[in-house]
């Protein structure tokens, strides 16, 4: 389907009308020290060498802030990774975008924080994979990362950054998920973001080893339901909860092309970081063509617009603009069609088996993990 | 399960002699694009409406709530005790997001 100038369509033809986007993930690097099994990046990782440049990033932050964008998510990889780093957050605040920075807290020293500090970044949010060294090390795959992330939340708050905990929680943590929570206390967070694994990518390849069990998901929600009311005024917990496990499917994104969107290292523009698991998708790159152009008129991001290409169950379901038919790459990867009923859907015919392997999966013997690494050469 | 009814409003968290302010990294900025005003925060960017713009905009990090309070009633003639209930309820639910900070008097 060729882009369509006076009408944007979905990919069958009816006609949507686009939002504007308020949020923009700029995944500057894929390049990382860590080598989490669940990282959310491609299994395709990007080279150096294709990496857009600062000047390059600053004219898409400009394209973004013209388009509506408010606030832009810098992230990677580690996006310390990049030398040029300060020159991008410049960039970012130049254009008038408010800067969360998503780190490991890996490889940026004291000076070059306070360097970013000067560059404008508004929020610092760093990852946590474990409690204590010997869990957080294992799962990251990087020995001494739990000492280094320490010793980086003193410099965020001594710098007086606002602090966000990113703690993504699996079979191999949850049952730390209450002290994960207290280190974030402890550590002076406004903010912990409880994320339960998503099964793309990397951590499909690894859902034997941390698909939760049904008995953890109601651990944790229990964890986060207390721990809101002991912490009101003083922690927000944000948590997204273990979707195989739910009745109904999360609302993806605020529903596809509707609110957000991701630009990657080469300069390809997403409508989410997980969008190139729908292999027959073609995506559009910034270096090419203007962002405002991308977002309004490309096929990728009109595709899945709106309501009128929903088949059933979710064609005549009162949920469907709540939910949107859930994520787009979870029905790609589960039911073999982007289109599909999210498969974690209680009413989707996959739902049965979906449980099904979900439950075998959380019953895994096996603790090992295919880490998260760029092939050698790369 | 909870026996007890849901309270209609939540607990406040700022009591008048209380000064709020909006701590770094939370700030108020012009949506250019919408064309409204919005409140720039931590993963957040929150639309306000007029009134909310207005009492934001007394947060000065030196007066306290009730002087706050005071001096809106007084602007736009309204009974304080009503901008009272309003702003406390208002600053509780971004108190609770931890998009406003607060001080005791000094």
């Amino acid at each position: 389907m060729k882009d369509q100038l006076s009408q944007p369509r979905d990919l069958d033809g009816n006609p949507v009308t686009p939002g504007l986007p308020m949020a923009m993930l700029a995944e500057i690097t894929h390049r990382c020290p860590l080598a989490c099994p669940y990282c959310s990046n491609p299994v395709e990782l990007t080279r150096a060498q294709g990496e857009m440049t600062a000047d390059e990033w600053g004219r898409v932050f400009r394209q973004a802030a013209d388009l509506g964008v408010l606030q832009v998510h810098v992230s990677g990889g580690e996006p310390g990774a990049r030398r040029d780093l300060a020159q991008i957050v410049a960039h970012a605040r130049d254009a008038g975008l408010y800067v969360n920075l998503i780190t490991s807290g890996i490889g940026i020293t004291r000076e070059r924080l306070e360097e970013l500090d000067r560059a404008g970044v508004d929020h610092v949010q760093l990852s946590l994979q474990g409690i204590r060294p010997d869990m957080a090390d294992r799962i990251s795959g990087h020995p001494g990362s739990w000492d280094k992330k320490m010793v980086f939340a003193d410099w965020v708050r001594e710098i007086g950054f606002p602090l966000t905990i990113n703690a993504v929680v699996h079979r191999q943590n949850l049952e730390r998920l209450p002290e994960m929570i207290e280190l974030a206390e402890t550590l002076g967070a406004r903010r912990i973001e409880v994320a339960t694994v998503q099964f793309h990518g990397w951590a499909d390849l690894n859902r034997k080893a941390l698909m939760p069990t049904r008995e953890q998901a109601a651990f944790a929600r229990q964890v986060v339901n207390d721990a809101r009311i002991r912490l009101r005024g003083r922690m927000v917990i944000d948590y997204v909860p273990a979707d195989h496990h739910a009745i109904y499917p999360k609302a993806c994104m605020g529903g596809w092309g509707s609110t957000g969107l991701n630009v990657a290292p080469d300069g390809t523009v997403l409508p989410c970081h997980a969008a190139q698991s729908i292999g027959w998708m073609r995506f559009e790159n910034a270096r090419d063509r203007d962002l405002a152009d991308i977002w309004h008129l490309s096929d990728s991001f009109n595709a899945f617009r709106g309501t009128a290409w929903m088949p059933e169950p979710c064609q005549s379901c009162a949920r469907k603009t709540i939910d949107f038919g859930g994520c787009r790459c979870q029905a790609m990867a589960l039911a073999g069609d982007a289109r599909a009923t999210d498969p974690v859907c209680s009413l989707s015919p996959f739902h049965a088996d979906v449980v099904a392997r979900a439950e075998a999966d959380a019953g895994a013997d096996t603790a090992d993990f295919i880490y998260r690494r760029m092939r050698k050469g790369e | 399960m909870n026996a007890q009814p849901a309270p209609l409003r939540p607990a406040p968290l700022i009591a008048p002699d209380d000064i709020p302010y909006l701590p770094r990294g939370v700030r108020l900025a012009d949506d250019r694009v919408r064309g409204i005003r919005v409140l720039q925060a931590p993963e957040r960017a929150m639309q306000l409406d007029a009134i909310g713009d207005a009492i934001l905009s007394e947060l000065d990090g030196t007066r306290s709530m009730g002087a706050i309070v005071n001096d809106l009633a007084a602007r736009y003639n309204a009974p304080p005790d009503q901008i009272a209930g309003d702003v406390r309820d208002f600053l509780t639910g971004l108190i609770e997001r931890r998009m406003v900070f607060v001080r005791g008097h000094p």
